[in-house]
């Protein structure tokens, strides 16, 4: 292989929500096609770094370039090329699912069937024409997976993607995993669910009290299960 | 951080408080009465400085918002002298509205005419207090800046359509205006000299309430910059050391994002 | 996709979900329509002062329904962290902001539909001509949803987003208001020709306003 690609590349990093400084001093290197595990306390700082790599929060300080991007001078620039599955799965309540999913679709200009694709690939094919104001949180969070892959992202930010899904669920979640890193895709991902993340991921990063944790030696190795 | 050096800053002060006492001598005994409205006339030299002030001091919002939204001159210097001016303007624009009532009070019998000046620097009373009704609410200092310098110019833009509109709707509906023009007062003499006077002084006033109102703002933003240092350094401290901190951290702000 | 296509994407959205939740029929023309009736009772419908202040009366309803309008277009958006997805959907800010006001002028214009029949049955007003009230109520409706869609998104994200818009919006839209009442007087005069300049007063306000709701939506969209 050739030299790796940088996909995201942060430098001493700040960022504040409400005058609360959530990210003190991120430093982070992600190449193109890697997985990576975002690990932390709650409150570490997890959401807020995955919102500031999409770019809907600005740095306050610091250096942030995504997909050879300069955020800070333009937090648009990437943005056709990334997805976020956040908490909570941006859709309208009053439209079905695959009302919300075409949605997001068209308006990159992408092509329906991939949203289709998708709903089947997450096991919503029944529900397509349910109003997303009727689902449970648990079909809720397989949506927003499902709206991810919908617009074929080059770099896929999932924010504690497990949270209410079942066993089947997170089984498909693996699979969708494992799927993006055979595109090669940049993967980032931010969970709990350590050991189960850990099987998937290239290496881990830590965050603390908004911190990245030094990189141990031999940075590029995937990282090796020690204990939680 | 400052607009003035010190120095020139007390001269101003002082310049400002000899120029006042100045404009009241002159306004109170130094012009003559007028020939038809008598002594109320003199709240003349009142009203229309006060007036003069307001525009400018609204002119001066529109500029800096605009010099605050152009990238090469970004700073937040521009935005404290928006907030700063629009303060002032709006605090100007009442007391023009405040004499102005006092003044057609003895001279037309009424308090209030729905004269096109009159409606119109209401409504520019009511943009301004709206813009800084926008700028009192919390938020990161660059996005309120952004916000507030957007709805100033949406404001200053706003003005001449107001205008327009006011006067041909006092026009076209041939209203007897009370300002009727032979009871306008012929100003010459010592009256223009006051008048200029009181121009002055209130120029002299405007300027020195914006630049201690600018150092009011400067100051506030850096105590805010300072407690967010002590953040960031009490947070930083808190990495490496797991266990009960994560606790506290639980309820910062950022789950509710 | 094109300025116009994503524009009508965003719109067709809008207009779906008010087409599913009916919050223009069910609570926006009923309160059209009880503030009409409120005005009669406190004006004292005998006299024939209804049908004199008609215009007025018409205008200031369509600017307190659009305040309501403004709400439910920007709650859709609050909810579900849809602002973030709608951020990260790749449409161009501007056409988001001209979706946006599309969808708030169609419903207007159907509460304006409504309204006016109100008037006419109610306030015993007789149209002198017909073609010169709706120009002058196109316009004028362009021109409140847009600077309603720009005001809305500058408080967007505000805690006190419903009370601030108020305080914002109505002083800006007095020369609409102006302009749009004179000219519906004109307009069931039939003295068209004294109804030009209000016509041109509508025309530069939606202008200026769909211009600066333009070029600012972006910025104002974004938190930084």
């Amino acid at each position: 292989m050739s030299l790796p690609v940088s996909s995201v590349s942060l430098r001493s990093v700040v960022c504040l929500i409400d005058r609360f400084p959530a990210l003190t001093d991120v430093n982070l290197e992600v190449s193109e096609g890697e997985v990576v595990l975002l690990s932390g306390g709650n409150g570490a700082g997890k959401t807020t770094l995955l919102r500031l790599i999409a770019g809907l929060v600005p740095a306050f300080s610091g250096e942030v370039i995504v997909l050879g991007k300069n955020l800070r001078i333009n937090c648009r620039a990437h943005r056709d090329e990334v997805a976020l599955v956040a908490h909570e799965t941006g859709c309208y309540d009053e439209l079905t699912v695959r009302e919300n999913l075409y949605f997001f679709t068209r308006s990159r200009s992408q092509p329906t069937s991939v949203a289709d694709d998708a709903l089947d690939q997450l096991g919503l094919g029944r529900l397509a024409d349910t109003l997303h104001g009727k689902l449970s949180a648990g079909q809720r969070r397989r949506l927003s997976i499902a709206k991810a892959l919908a617009v074929s992202p080059r770099l896929l930010l999932l924010d504690e993607p497990h949270a209410g899904l079942d066993a089947d669920g997170r089984e498909i979640l693996d699979e969708v995993l494992r799927d993006a890193a055979a595109k090669g895709r940049t993967v980032i991902l931010a969970s709990h669910e350590i050991d189960r993340s850990r099987a998937l991921a290239d290496r881990e990063i830590e965050l603390q009290s908004g911190k990245t944790l030094p990189v141990p030696a031999g940075e590029t190795e995937p990282v090796k299960p020690v204990e939680a | 951080m400052i607009l003035f050096k010190p120095a020139v800053r007390r001269a101003l002060g002082w310049a400002t408080i000899v120029a006042l006492i100045a404009l009241a001598l002159f306004g109170l005994w130094g012009a003559p009465p007028d020939s038809i409205q008598g002594d109320a006339q003199r709240l003349m030299y009142l009203h229309v400085p006060t007036a003069w002030v307001a525009y400018l001091a609204f002119m001066v919002t529109a500029v800096a918002s605009a010099l605050w939204l152009w990238p090469r001159t970004r700073a937040m210097v521009w935005d404290r002298v928006a907030g700063a001016s629009a303060e002032i303007g709006v605090l100007f624009t009442a007391l023009t509205l405040i004499l102005g009532s006092l003044w057609g009070r003895p001279v037309w019998g009424v308090w209030w005419a729905w004269d096109a000046r009159l409606v119109t620097t209401a409504v520019l009373f009511f943009l301004y207090v709206g813009y800084l009704a926008l700028r009192r609410v919390p938020a990161a200092p660059d996005a309120r800046a952004k916000r507030s310098a957007i709805a100033a110019l949406i404001a200053f833009a706003d003005v001449p359509i107001v205008h327009f509109s006011v006067e041909w709707w006092r026009t076209l509906h041939q209203q007897a205006s009370v300002f009727d023009p032979s009871l306008k007062a012929n100003i010459t003499g010592v009256m223009a000299l006051t008048l200029w006077l009181g121009a002055l002084a209130f120029t002299l006033l405007y300027v020195y309430l914006l630049d201690r109102r600018y150092r009011l703002a400067a100051l506030e933003e850096n105590m805010e910059e300072h407690e967010l240092a002590t953040a960031i350094a009490e947070r930083q401290a808190g990495a490496g050391t797991p266990g009960p901190a994560t606790m506290s951290r639980s309820i910062n702000p950022e789950l509710s994002q | 996709m094109n300025l116009i296509q994503e524009a009508s994407l965003m719109a067709g959205k809008d207009l779906r979900i008010e087409a599913r939740s009916r919050v223009t029929i069910r609570q926006i023309i009923p309160f059209g329509l009880i503030t009409l009736v409120l005005f009669a009772f406190a004006l004292d419908p005998d006299r024939g002062i209804l049908a004199r202040v008609a215009p007025g009366l018409f205008w200031i309803t369509i600017l307190l329904a659009l305040l309501l309008a403004i709400s439910r277009a920007y709650s859709i958006e609050s909810a579900n962290g849809a602002s973030d997805a709608l951020r990260l959907s790749g449409l161009d800010p501007s056409a988001i902001f001209l979706g946006k006001a599309a969808a708030i002028a169609v419903e207007l214009a159907l509460l304006e539909v409504v309204l006016t029949v109100g008037v006419i049955v109610l306030f015993n007003v007789s149209v002198a001509s017909v073609g010169f009230l709706i120009l002058a109520a196109l316009v004028a409706t362009i021109g409140l949803a847009s600077i309603g869609t720009l005001y809305g998104v500058l408080a967007s994200g505000l805690r006190v987003r419903e009370t601030l818009v108020p305080v914002l919006l109505l002083p800006v839209a007095a020369p609409i208001l102006l302009g749009a009442t004179r000219a519906w007087e004109i307009g069931i005069d039939g003295s068209i020709s004294d109804g030009w300049p209000w016509i041109g007063i509508l025309f530069v306000s939606t202008l200026l306003f769909t211009a600066i709701g333009m070029l600012s939506f972006g910025s104002l969209l974004e938190e930084s």
